[in-house]
């Protein structure tokens, strides 16, 4: 149960923060990132942590069905501008992969005693 | 009959059943398209559309499952920690790779977008489409962005990243086993990462280290872009 109650306690603390710098960034991602630096710091134990984050992230698909079924409201908005999105959509992810590949590839070569 | 099948505890004793059941199916096809996702967001919908329950009464049943995305979010907190150690003697590849590969993924769908006369509402919706969906849709809502569009575009770029994306990087001349791990966790989130792990172990590796510092970088950088992009 501590992994649940520190999990809950830095997305608190991220919402705290997110109030106070005028809510750039959404509470529960500067949550994410004071669990990291907890995690990092040892202020927290990763043991603890781990049975509630395993659950969470193993059933982080179910969780977002909701969002999805949202579709039934909002497909006019995905069908007005569907060339856009799936050209955008493929493009950008051709790009991705052909980017940081290559980008990680080239540098990961420059490495001393690395796989090349 | 009808309070019956729109309680709260139906609705997601049903949305929870038809992901484990879609989970079955996919196991057995082992197709890409047939993902328990998707499964389960069209079963919804047709439920949805053939009872009359309106999609206001599904949101408010399923706000569990909302909190529970939101605290998902935050345990990826612990998956970049687990993930961290990986970056000893790589730090210049995963920092470069992961910075590159952010800018990228946010300005070119945006640009896309924008080129194809899509308005700035669907823009904020599709411009963190390369990370996983609990942080796509943290950073869209904020901005003003549909998260229904959010979702289901992640998603569909996931999709469409397990099926090609080895594909692709063979083509764009990319051996290294690192660095299309990488690639497909950065591209692909979620959905690269597990098609990474059926590749290899390297791969899976880099490839959940790409998802998770691909989140926190689109995460921190996103908002401040998009001052930039209009």
């Amino acid at each position: 149960m501590r992994g649940v109650f520190y999990i809950l306690l830095c997305w608190l603390a991220g919402n705290a923060l997110s109030l106070a710098t005028g809510n750039h960034i959404s509470g529960n991602i500067i949550g994410m990132v004071l669990l990291f630096a907890a995690l990092c710091l040892r202020w927290v134990d990763a043991e603890q942590v781990r049975p509630a984050a395993k659950f969470l992230l193993g059933s982080m698909a179910l969780f977002f069905v909701p969002y999805g079924v949202g579709l039934i409201e909002s497909y006019h908005v995905i069908l007005d501008n569907l060339w856009a999105i799936v050209v955008a959509g493929i493009v950008s992810t051709v790009a991705v992969l052909y980017i940081t590949g290559r980008t990680y590839q080239i540098l990961n070569r420059k490495n001393p005693g690395k796989n090349e | 009959m009808n309070s019956f099948i729109s309680s709260d505890l139906f609705l997601l004793t049903l949305t929870t059943g038809l992901f484990c059941l879609g989970g079955i199916i996919y196991r057995r096809t082992r197709l890409a398209l047939l993902h328990p996702v998707l499964l389960t967001f069209v079963a919804m919908i047709v439920f949805l559309q053939t009872t009359g329950i309106p999609y206001s009464r599904y949101q408010e049943a399923t706000r569990m499952l909302d909190f529970a995305l939101g605290m998902s979010v935050v345990a990826l907190g612990y998956l970049l920690y687990e993930q961290v150690e990986r970056l000893r003697g790589s730090l210049v590849p995963v920092g470069v790779a992961t910075l590159v590969g952010c800018v990228t993924g946010v300005l070119s769908v945006v640009y896309t977008a924008k080129a194809f006369g899509a308005e700035r509402m669907i823009l904020n919706s599709i411009a963190p489409k390369s990370v996983t969906v609990p942080i796509a849709v943290s950073v869209s809502g904020p901005l003003g962005g549909n998260v229904s569009v959010t979702s289901v575009v992640v998603f569909c770029v996931g999709i469409f990243g397990s099926i090609f994306g080895e594909w692709i990087l063979r083509r764009c001349g990319v051996r290294d086993p690192e660095a299309r791990g990488f690639a497909l966790g950065a591209a692909a989130h979620g959905i690269g990462t597990a098609r990474a792990i059926e590749i290899g172990a390297v791969e899976g590796a880099l490839s959940g280290l790409a998802m998770a510092l691909m989140g926190l970088a689109t995460a921190l950088l996103t908002p401040w872009m998009e001052k930039f992009l209009y």
